[in-house]
């Protein structure tokens, strides 16, 4: 299903000012698309036109098939998670009630609105008996940006929309949001539109890249294409000198290892750690380059790949060094 | 004479006919209202704001003294004029003398206050660029931080004027003479046009001095390099300056 | 020292006519500053609704805080004559100008950000205003509310020149007729009604204030 369709869209500001211009793509019910460019490429534009805090000057923006010029704006809001990097807490209000907002606005029953904040602090590792009455200048960086979050999911949105949301934060904590919301990603389905500056951000949280150059998406697809056959000269500076090893950073052991019977020696490691203790292992959905920085740090070329305490497969050196030399 | 040409000429309408007829058959009466005015805001100025700056010093310097003194200041500007006038008829008769210690009490809030905030705010940088350039603490004042400091308390000035020429009206109720005058024996003759011309003239008088310190402060930020909202004139004093 | 104990005799001995007075002198204050708060708040956030009736706002309502409240005083005379009800407008008139400016800043202060995020998770123009704006600006606004409301002490004695009663009536025919006990009997309370209504507005101005003292928004 597509959750949301761009249509030609073109954007042209009252100042004459070309935000974007026929902008087409779609994006898949319960995924995350990054849209990704540098500044003033008209990325944040797109994002504004699906909860229509902008208008297109021309083609059509449809929301789970319905043209979004056609819907209320304030309703299609209301059914909008928005966050923005300057995240924009309600100052005067406790965590608890910011997060009740949009509850609110829409008449939800006080118990139903209660159980969702506690729902949703626990589920952002923020017990609700210690921050629900907090207020925001009470908390950190991180922890505003967490109620935030949780103040766009409060209503149970279909789509969220989510501008540079880690953006103002410093490396450490974007970093342990940026693992917290992914695993967060799995467990609420829902689908995301997700705007960044940084090409690592992208390719660490999306399903899907929107590579934006002035005003014009000059690629649109899974991280792994864009790293493998990069659409031009743009895309291939923007995503860097590096791409063999932000391909490691993508590529997940379970697609690159071997069939645990192919190899007897599944022990190599723990073998070679000398007292066979110690097991280092690797879990199927960890990074070829986490793969390969532990291979480095036990001087081994090969790991097991173990799940639910069986092992399931191999990774060698050779297969990571390969996927890092590809197409460069 | 344009007043009574303008009267005369039956252009006007009969009400503002009337207005300039009072402003041309009292001119000389007026002129002296206002110089009046102009002394007494000027003597105020005179003891008010040598005293403000020193006040405002001190506490820069003694940050200990900065909380009580401004919040002196701060009760000072509460009391209604007519009360602090009849609080100190008893000790200084009537006449200037009451009226000008009344306005220069009014006036020490916004000086004290803002030379305060302007020596003390410099920025740090500039104060700590200043040492390195092996500036001892005396130059560093009077090279970085007053030249910094001086347009925040020419607001504050402004802001003290203003008040000092409205409160110096009521003034004229005890004695101290300048336009208050008019407005009073305005009000117990029933002489509207009096009323009407007066109260126009002070309205003039008081914003002519508002603009007025406005611009130098502004001229005063422009020579220390800072962005200011150039209006058509400070540009033309700008030209003529440099 | 003695014409103080005098003025304390003078003020025992007529206390009766001291609390007409007072009365008299709270209840041209208290109108005033009601009714100026019942216009200019709504005025001014009407106002914030336009850039150009906001800039005007703040400009005209700068300047005019520049007349002095006897002009305004004074001019009342010719428009309405003598009596309470026009000593109640001059007041109110001056009254309105702080609350006017207070409440336009205090709106427009609000952090850019906040009320795009309102907007952003669906708040039409009025619930942005009545849950984000107003509540924010609520500080400023009562900052302006305290300071037109000890403004009203101090023109409410001047009041009296056009007929407002209150306890301008005992300064100034106190100050005519030389009487200084009464003259005194008048100014001291006034001086404190002052004093005391700027603290306590001030306490109060800290209590709403409280939870407003930090701006959430960019933390970079």
């Amino acid at each position: 299903m597509t959750a949301i369709r761009f249509e030609d869209v073109t954007k042209v500001y009252s100042d004459g000012t070309v935000a974007i211009e026929n902008v087409s793509y779609e994006v898949e019910e319960g995924t995350t698309t990054v849209l990704v460019g540098p500044s003033g490429c008209g990325k944040t534009t797109t994002m504004k036109l699906v909860n229509r805090l902008e208008d297109p000057s021309g083609g059509t923006v449809y929301y789970e098939g319905s043209d979004v010029e056609e819907l209320d704006r304030i309703d299609l809001r209301r059914d909008i998670g928005y966050v923005i990097q300057e995240i924009g807490l309600f100052g005067h209000m406790t965590v608890g009630e910011n997060i009740a907002t949009v509850p609110e606005l829409k008449g939800w029953d006080e118990s139903r609105i209660d159980e969702r904040i506690d729902e949703l602090l626990e589920l952002m590792d923020m017990p609700p008996e210690d921050y629900c009455d907090q207020y925001p200048r009470e908390l950190s960086g991180g922890q505003r940006q967490r109620v935030g979050i949780a103040r766009a999911l409060a209503s149970e949105p279909d789509v969220m929309l989510m501008d540079e949301p880690f953006g103002a934060l410093d490396p450490i904590t974007r970093e342990n949001l940026q693992d917290e919301f992914l695993e967060l990603q799995q467990q609420i389905d829902t689908t995301i539109l997700f705007v960044t500056h940084s090409i690592d951000e992208a390719l660490k949280m999306g399903d899907k890249i929107a590579i934006y150059d002035v005003g014009q998406v000059v690629q649109y697809d899974t991280p792994q294409e864009i790293l493998e056959n990069p659409a031009n000269e743009f895309v291939e500076d923007f995503v860097g000198a590096d791409r063999g090893l932000k391909r490691l950073q993508v590529t997940q052991v379970q697609t690159i290892m071997s069939e645990p019977g192919a190899e007897a020696d599944t022990g190599t490691a723990i073998a070679a750690d000398g007292n066979g203790k110690m097991d280092v292992t690797l879990s199927p959905a960890d990074s070829a380059q986490v793969a390969l920085s532990r291979m480095i740090q036990h001087d081994v070329e090969k790991l097991p790949v173990v799940a639910d305490s069986a092992v399931v497969g191999t990774v060698t050196k050779d297969t990571i060094h390969n996927i890092a030399r590809r197409g460069d | 004479m344009i007043a009574e040409s303008l009267a005369s000429s039956g252009i006007t309408p009969a009400v503002i006919g009337g207005y300039l007829e009072f402003l041309a058959s009292h001119s000389t009466q007026i002129t002296q209202l206002i110089v009046e005015h102009l002394v007494i805001t000027l003597l105020t100025i005179g003891i008010a704001l040598p005293m403000g700056v020193l006040l405002g010093t001190f506490i820069s310097l003694y940050e200990w003294a900065a909380t009580p003194i401004l919040w002196f200041a701060g009760i000072m500007q509460t009391i209604p004029s007519i009360a602090l006038f009849g609080l100190l008829i008893p000790f200084l008769g009537i006449g200037s003398p009451p009226v000008i210690i009344s306005l220069v009490l009014y006036s020490q809030l916004p000086i004290v206050r803002n030379t305060h905030i302007g020596l003390t705010q410099v920025d740090e940088a500039a104060i700590e660029a200043g040492r390195g350039l092996g500036m001892g603490r005396l130059s560093r004042l009077r090279r970085v931080q007053i030249p910094l400091a001086l347009p925040v308390v020419m607001a504050g000035v402004r802001n003290a004027v203003v008040i000092i020429v409205g409160i110096a009206a009521i003034g004229a109720f005890i004695g101290a003479g300048g336009l208050g005058d008019y407005l009073f024996q305005g009000i117990r003759e029933r002489n509207v046009d009096m009323i009407v011309v007066t109260t126009v003239i002070l309205s003039a008088l008081a914003l002519a001095l508002d603009y007025g310190f406005g611009l130098s402060e502004r001229l005063l930020r422009a020579r220390n390099g800072e962005e200011i909202q150039s209006t058509r004139l400070t540009r033309i004093f700008q030209q003529v300056i440099a | 020292m003695g014409a103080l104990i005098e003025g304390w005799q003078y003020l025992l001995t007529n206390f009766g006519e001291f609390l007409t007075l007072l009365q008299e002198h709270l209840f041209m204050v208290a109108v005033a500053e009601l009714a100026a708060i019942a216009v200019a708040v709504p005025a001014a956030i009407v106002a914030t609704r336009s850039d150009r009736a906001k800039k005007w706002i703040l400009n005209v309502g700068n300047v005019a805080q520049t007349i002095p409240t006897l002009a305004i005083i004074a001019l009342v005379y010719p428009l309405l004559g003598i009596g309470l009800k026009s000593a109640i407008f001059g007041i109110w008139v001056y009254a309105l100008l702080p609350i006017l400016t207070n409440t336009v800043t205090g709106i427009e202060n609000v952090d850019r950000e906040t009320v795009n995020a309102a907007r952003g998770m669906g708040m039409t123009d009025w619930e942005i205003m009545k849950r984000i704006q107003l509540p924010l600006a609520i500080p400023v606004i009562f900052a302006g509310i305290r300071t037109s409301s000890v403004i009203n002490v101090g023109t409410a004695y001047l009041a009296f020149f056009i007929g407002g009663g209150g306890l301008g009536l005992w300064v100034i025919s106190g100050i005519q007729l030389f009487n200084t006990p009464q003259m005194l009997a008048g100014a001291i309370p006034g001086a404190l009604l002052a004093i005391c209504a700027d603290l306590l507005l001030a306490g109060v101005e800290r209590y709403v204030g409280r939870g407003h003292d930090v701006q959430v928004g960019v933390s970079a």
